[in-house]
């Protein structure tokens, strides 16, 4: 597509010929997933995670689509159209579990796609726009997550409504007329049902929707690489396809032997026992979670537990739990301005021992410590953990990475793909018919 | 410009967490937190074997109809059962026949049809098993002002459910003497903690003092197959059967698992060599 | 940048200068090294070249199943046959669930309806008369079996042997689906003393058999059973 030696299209058949004549659609996407598409040769399987999150969204479509037509949005039938679903309907059980078990593995395939775009600086120049566009999506599925949580009306379902919605009520002025508008009422009940049914219904297509400008702004500069270096010739480069179908193919049936292990024999493992108990409204439950891909991000929330204001005063600024609440999505936000806060210009963190440093030891034991907060109840061991941690994640993002950038000393970068792909395959120098040879498959 | 932002918001939620840090550890110092008794002498389910376990596990048709007669005869009293259908006993090894006597032997809400006033009628295969309240109010009434809750899904609506209503229902014991791991006795540590009238001391229950009383006792139900009879063997029975209550599909599930699992794994192993097939010539 | 690279690598293994002339020859298009095929990368087929020796992987416009790539072929279509297996529980889910076909047959009592009167009930959601035929209407209906009718049937036909007092129908007019009346008291029962359809005017006889008006065909009687004297399973 954007690369010189980039193969064209040629249609195979009279029919593909005809039809690319007057829709080119076969070769858009022969260009994008197709032999037209090259990519570095380097990749390793962490470059696999976009493909499977683009699977585990088309199995929570298809399975979705199948659960609406026997899902019943009523407060009093909801909990029992699922078990409806669970026990009468052929197959239900099945395509509920893959459901519910699909938006977990949805998530922890994108936290790893996430984590590989944080490591190699993919969101780096010019790939800001690929980020800024995942961040979106990103967004779009937790919100997605939140509202289908909701669906079978069981006790997490309608308190975990209670719980977020009564976040908007932390904005000043206009916060508790605005959750009304958004419950449709005044605690949750059919009319949230309702309207959360029909968004969740949507909101999947906006992400696919996002999804295609995602990988169409990917393949203006097309893919990065392990070392961050750009491609600068053919030989760093081979066509999408055979060679990524090829890895992807395998990538998704590792992922799928993971899925359908859980699916089938841990089901309720990523769950809660209390969303089994039909919603209640007048009996909490004792300790309200979110699902686990939230609970970082709730014991963020929970951290705060002093107001900001005038001390020894009882002037107060920001209120401890509007503070929370700006800081649970400020932890979000925060991604959407990385490119800007890390200005190194070295992309990947192979070659930036300083920020490999903090990557490793820093922030991902932060972000595993803040998820084991989220999960416990607030109490004195856990707040603190929750405290220290939170801390470091925002000094992580807002200042640590601003300041390694300025005063870090990067390894020096190899001089190209195919150099560093050399490097590892020292045997190879003087055959570099491997490495040299121009990466046009004709294809069977 | 974002860099100078940023640094101020992250001093800024950082700040605030370790004033909040400050503040917690001065708090768990001047004022450090009561023990409370459900946490210190709660007891975790016992650990226990039932047929189903593990990804190879089956029910025992046996079991079951053994956990449906304790059921029938002691628990359907105040608990419901209303995601079963008498047709689903099928699952449990009962004929067509069986099924119709069974299910004939209840009562199900219906309509006179002469005078249109709400009345009962004999029970259908189809039919789901009746609640034994007519509401919640009633319920209420009828158990000293606890509810019940219906036992279908009990299993998958607690940690650890099935050990746990097994553990809950043979758990009972005196409060008097009680200690916990720790050798302290409960009514020296927390005396408020001293069950009232018409609630009883069940260790197993997250509160310690449940609505309940001990339902089972040794003999109480003779089994149409000889199995024991105790009060253990009545709990893990109706324990177990209140699994399949939960999850009927579960043995159908554990198959089909395996079938896919198998057929992924060959599928992984195909696409592992077709992919080093295709890059052999490829060094990267 | 390329074009050197490969002239230097060709220069330390001559089975490689071979096979572009081999390509070029092949083409007949002037090749550079970028519009190589993968027969230049493959070491083996190297050797091939070199040798002489024809190698399947050489020939790229050759037809046949080249054997290294029967292992993509059989992955692929592990993948084919997996992927339709996953979309036959997505095709059955469609299907009647459970609790659906659990009513698919219902079984009524009739002791209670006495010769001359009929009742109306429901199965599969749909209304169904169940008529006790007097002996005399027996034979009234027996005996216009040879009359001309829109849809001749006999009164056997109908009925089960043994029970042919017994009339089961569907309560649907076959015209566009309305409810006859007549099977309770005092209902407007047609010319021909069986149901007459308020909407179109369509009268249906002893047998419920179609003798006048827009109706095609005869009432339904679905599939049903005598399990005992008193009670009828339909379905």
């Amino acid at each position: 597509m954007s690369f010189p030696w980039a193969k064209q299209y040629e249609p195979k058949s009279p029919l593909t010929q005809w039809v690319d004549e007057r829709l080119p659609l076969p070769r858009l996407v022969y260009n994008a997933v197709g032999a037209g598409y090259p990519v570095p040769r380097n990749l390793n399987y962490f470059w696999n995670f976009g493909v499977l999150a683009g699977v585990a969204l088309t199995i929570q479509i298809v399975t979705g689509i199948v659960l609406a037509m026997h899902y019943y949005a009523s407060i009093d039938g909801a909990f029992n159209s699922v078990e409806h679903i669970m026990r009468n309907v052929n197959s239900g059980w099945l395509i509920r579990y893959a459901h519910m078990n699909g938006a977990s593995f949805f998530f922890i395939v994108v936290y790893i796609h996430m984590f590989r775009g944080l490591f190699y600086g993919s969101y780096k120049a010019p790939r800001e726009m690929v980020w800024l566009l995942g961040v979106v999506i990103f967004l779009l599925m937790m919100a997605t997550a939140f509202l289908g949580y909701v669906l079978p009306w069981g006790q997490m379902s309608f308190w975990g409504a209670q719980v977020i919605t009564g976040f908007f009520s932390a904005i000043p002025l206009v916060g508790e007329p605005l959750r009304q508008w958004l419950l449709g009422g005044f605690a949750p009940d059919q009319a949230t049902l309702n309207r959360f049914f029909s968004l969740h219904y949507l909101l999947p297509f906006v992400i696919a929707g996002v999804i295609i400008l995602h990988i169409w702004a990917l393949h203006i500069p097309g893919s990065s690489n392990p070392t961050g270096v750009s491609v600068k010739k053919e030989e760093d480069t081979v066509p999408f396809h055979p060679y990524y179908t090829a890895k992807d193919g395998f990538g998704l049936g590792i992922f799928l032997i993971g899925f359908v292990a859980i699916t089938f024999f841990l089901p309720n493992l990523l769950g809660h026992a209390d969303n089994y108990i039909p919603a209640n409204a007048l009996s909490t439950p004792a300790h309200i979670v979110p699902e686990w891909y939230f609970w970082p991000f709730y014991a963020i929330l929970r951290a705060f537990t002093v107001d900001f204001g005038i001390p020894f005063t009882s002037i107060v600024f920001i209120d401890a739990k509007l503070m929370g609440v700006l800081a649970m999505f400020s932890a979000v936000l925060v991604f959407f301005f990385l490119p800007w806060l890390d200005t190194s210009p070295v992309r990947s963190g192979h070659y930036r021992p300083m920020f490999r440093k903090f990557f490793w030891f820093g922030l991902i034991p932060c972000i595993i410590v803040l998820g084991a907060c989220g999960v416990m109840p607030a109490t004195t061991f856990w707040l603190i953990l929750a405290q220290i941690s939170g801390a470091y994640y925002f000094a992580h993002f807002l200042i640590i990475l601003p300041l390694i950038s300025r005063i870090e000393k990067p390894l020096p970068l190899p001089g190209s793909i195919t150099e560093s792909v050399l490097a590892k395959h020292p045997e190879d120098r003087n055959n570099p018919d491997g490495v040299s040879a121009p990466g046009n498959l004709a294809s069977a | 410009m974002v860099r100078f932002v940023g640094v101020l918001v992250g001093l800024f939620f950082a700040g605030m967490l370790i004033l909040a840090l400050g503040n917690t550890i001065y708090l768990a110092i001047a004022e450090p937190a009561e023990p409370v008794a459900e946490y210190e002498f709660h007891k975790s389910p016992r650990d226990v074997s039932f047929s189903q376990d593990g990804p190879f596990g089956t029910f025992e048709r046996g079991q079951l109809q053994r956990g449906l007669k304790v059921f029938k005869e002691v628990c359907a009293a105040c608990h419901g059962l209303n995601q079963i259908a008498f047709r689903n006993f099928e699952d449990l090894g009962y004929d067509e026949g069986q099924i119709k006597a069974l299910a004939a032997e209840f009562q199900v809400p219906s309509i006179n049809p002469d005078t249109g006033e709400p009345a009962t009628r004999d029970g259908l295969p189809a039919d789901k098993w009746p609640d034994p309240y007519a509401n919640e109010v009633a319920a209420r009434a009828a158990n000293n002002n606890a509810l019940p809750p219906d036992l279908s899904l009990i299993t998958k609506a607690r940690k650890n459910g099935t050990a746990y209503v097994y553990s809950l229902l043979a758990g009972y014991t005196s409060q008097e003497g009680f200690k916990n791991k720790d050798g302290e006795l409960l009514l020296e540590k927390f005396p408020d903690v001293k069950t009232p009238d018409g609630l009883y001391f069940n260790p197993y229950f997250a509160n310690l003092n449940i609505a309940m009383a001990p339902q089972l006792s040794d003999g109480q139900i003779t089994y149409d197959d000889g199995a024991p009879n105790t009060m253990e063997d009545m709990s893990k029975d109706v324990a177990a059967f209140l699994a399949w209550t939960a999850e009927p599909k579960m043995e159908v599930r554990k198959q089909i698992g395996w079938a896919a699992l198998l057929f992924l794994l060959v599928f992984t192993v195909l696409a592992y060599l077709s992919y080093r097939n295709i890059w052999a010539d490829k060094k990267h | 940048m390329a074009t050197s690279k490969k002239t230097g690598g060709s220069a330390k293994k001559p089975a490689k200068k071979a096979a572009p002339k081999k390509s070029a020859a092949k083409t007949g298009v002037k090749t550079t090294a970028t519009d190589e095929t993968v027969a230049a990368a493959d070491t083996t087929t190297h050797a091939a070249v070199a040798a002489g020796v024809p190698h399947e992987n050489v020939d790229p416009a050759g037809g046949e199943v080249r054997r290294r790539d029967f292992i993509n072929i059989a992955a692929v279509s592990f993948a084919g046959v997996g992927g339709a297996v996953v979309v036959l529980p997505l095709i059955s889910q469609m299907s009647a669930s459970a609790d659906v076909m659990a009513l698919a047959s219902v079984e009524v009592d009739v002791s209670a309806i006495m010769p001359g009167q009929a009742i109306k009930t429901t199965w599969r959601k749909q209304p169904v008369f169940i008529r006790n035929l007097l002996p005399a209407e027996v034979a009234q209906a027996k005996a216009s079996d040879k009359d001309p009718m829109p849809d001749p049937q006999t009164l056997d036909e109908r009925t089960l042997p043994g029970h042919e007092n017994w009339l089961v129908t569907l309560g649907v007019c076959t015209h566009l689906g309305c409810v006859p009346t007549g099977a309770a008291q005092g209902e407007v029962k047609g010319d021909y003393g069986g149901y007459f359809c308020p909407c179109h005017g369509s009268h249906y006889d002893l047998a419920g058999r179609i003798r006048k008006g827009p109706a095609p065909s005869n009432l339904e009687v679905p599939k049903y059973s005598f399990l005992s004297d008193t009670v009828i399973q339909i379905g």
